[in-house]
């Protein structure tokens, strides 16, 4: 697999470390009323879809930064990488607006 | 039809013209008592035990495909019962016990074969490892056995005892863990469950469930709506996808997991081998064949196949292994889909819905399990009780912090 950096380019897969599902990012809130049940779904259930599924990459052997990538998980087609960090401000911007 | 020498002989002689189907192809009724879903070796083992054990009447198996189809047919057929936790090991060691009768209480040629499996030791704590697992072995019931070096050499003497990095210092010996021929653990299974009147229904692909005040009342399939009291749901690699059709969301994500085959070659290979410095496994079919496998991929995947990043990983830790592995040639790779669950271990539960019972996340060690999962999930779907051997193996066990994690990784799927 062949993962299109937005900063470098076209990299290979194997200079990554994978995570998982990119809802990941999302935390809940340590203080809200039902923190544990939050926390247990956060940390262990997962969607886990066949077909596209954004997920969370490490560029761990390149610049280190965090990569959302969409991912088809039955073709192994990459359509999509954006930065973690974009993805996360606006999921945070959606959050505060809501 | 019961096989025997007397059959095959009386067959020999009259041009094999007697052999009938090993099972019927009935059409679907409208309800059923009990209906598994998925036709693989669980699926199968489960309503086998069902009918056999449990004197459940009209149970159905549903099945997309063919029955066999999946991972019972991809796996690379090691059995054994070499856990250390005491929620797996006892469940393991029934297994082992059901896979040493199966042949006689199948009627079937599955090719059961104790021929042993060493776990290899580099180091000094890698040997301390072994020997407290191999006390947890004995004393759930399996059978363990320290080697040195030398106790190793006699047993295969061309591995590479003295790689500058990982030289060999032992390993674990279970004697009675060993192969099956995995095909026809699907194929006994099947026979034999519709010979006790069970109805396997292929190309019948289970598109949604009828759940009505929190209760099942059957399966829409693409054969039309069959009814049921009891569902059991037994689809590992697919199981995310068939309890999203429940509304439920599971802790399992699908990983691929490859495995390899070469060239037939001269027995050289009498048992099992792992490694303990790299993910490598290896044995020789009785085809002559070396069936070897290492690691998942590492990412969510459906498609029954991986990338060569992976492919080069397990050759090279079999290569460092074994050296000969280079002179072989590989015939075949391939892939299938892994239930990976967030602490390493399976399911086999009842859900938030009455009459819906789940099996599954079984990570990559889902075939030596066959029977015994076959059996506790049956016993679960009869009694609405967990069988002894399996109480540990709930869904809720996050929540309440039971995990049951042998290698302690935490909710790291790609890493169990």
């Amino acid at each position: 697999m062949i993962i299109n950096h937005p900063l470098l380019g076209p990299r290979d897969a194997q200079e990554f470390t994978y995570l998982g599902d990119a809802s990941l990012i999302n935390r809940p809130y340590w203080l809200s009323e039902n923190a544990l049940r939050e926390f247990h779904d956060y940390l262990h259930l997962r969607d886990n879809p066949a077909g596209l599924h954004r997920e969370l990459w490490f560029h761990e052997q390149g610049d280190r930064s965090w990569l959302v990538v969409t991912r088809d998980t039955t073709t192994h087609e990459i359509t999509k990488v954006e930065l973690a960090r974009d993805v996360a401000r606006v999921n945070r911007a959606a959050e505060v607006g809501a | 039809m019961k096989y025997s020498a007397f059959r095959l002989i009386k067959e020999a002689l009259t041009g094999h013209k007697g052999w009938g189907p090993q099972w019927r192809d009935p059409d679907p009724h409208d309800a059923y008592d009990y209906v598994i879903i998925g036709g693989g070796g669980h699926g199968l083992a489960t309503a086998y035990y069902l009918a056999k054990e449990f004197n459940g009447a009209r149970i159905a198996v549903l099945e997309k495909g063919w029955i066999g189809g999946g991972n019972v047919g991809r796996n690379t057929t090691i059995i054994r019962s070499n856990y250390l936790l005491d929620g797996n090991e006892p469940f393991y060691e029934f297994s082992l016990k059901l896979w040493e009768g199966l042949e006689q209480d199948l009627n079937y040629n599955a090719m059961v074969s104790q021929r042993g499996i060493l776990n290899l030791v580099h180091t000094d704590a890698q040997r301390d490892a072994a020997r407290r697992r191999g006390n947890a072995m004995i004393l759930n019931g399996s059978d363990a056995e320290l080697l040195d070096t030398d106790g190793v050499r006699a047993m295969y003497p061309f591995l590479n005892f003295d790689n500058a990095r990982f030289p060999i210092k032992g390993g674990l010996l279970h004697r009675r863990g060993g192969t099956v021929r995995h095909d026809a653990v699907a194929w006994g299974y099947a026979r034999g469950a519709d010979q006790r009147g069970v109805d396997i229904i292929q190309n019948c692909e289970v598109t949604g469930f009828k759940i009505e005040n929190g209760r099942v009342l059957g399966v829409e399939t693409s054969r039309g709506f069959i009814g049921a009291k009891k569902v059991g749901v037994s689809v590992a690699g697919s199981s995310s996808r068939v309890m999203a059709m429940a509304g439920m969301r599971l802790p399992i994500e699908s990983h691929v997991l490859q495995a390899f085959v070469s060239e037939g070659l001269k027995p050289f290979i009498p048992g099992v081998i792992t490694y303990g410095a790299g993910h490598f496994y290896c044995s020789q079919s009785d085809k002559g064949g070396l069936v070897f496998g290492g690691d998942i991929d590492g990412y969510n995947s459906y498609a029954q196949r991986g990338n060569l990043p992976v492919v080069e990983d397990v050759i090279e830790s079999g290569m460092s292994l074994i050296p000969g592995l280079g002179r072989a040639r590989l015939l075949r790779s391939w892939g299938g889909i892994m239930d990976m669950s967030m602490d390493g271990s399976p399911f086999i539960d009842k859900t938030h819905i009455e009459g819906l019972y789940f099996n599954g996340g079984w990570c990559y060690g889902g075939f030596k399990a066959t029977p015994a999962a076959g059996y506790c999930f049956a016993h679960l779907l009869k009694t609405d009780r967990p069988h002894e051997t399996a109480t540990a193996y709930r869904l809720d066990r996050f929540m309440t912090g039971h995990m049951i994690d042998e290698k302690g990784q935490g909710a790291q799927p790609y890493l169990h």
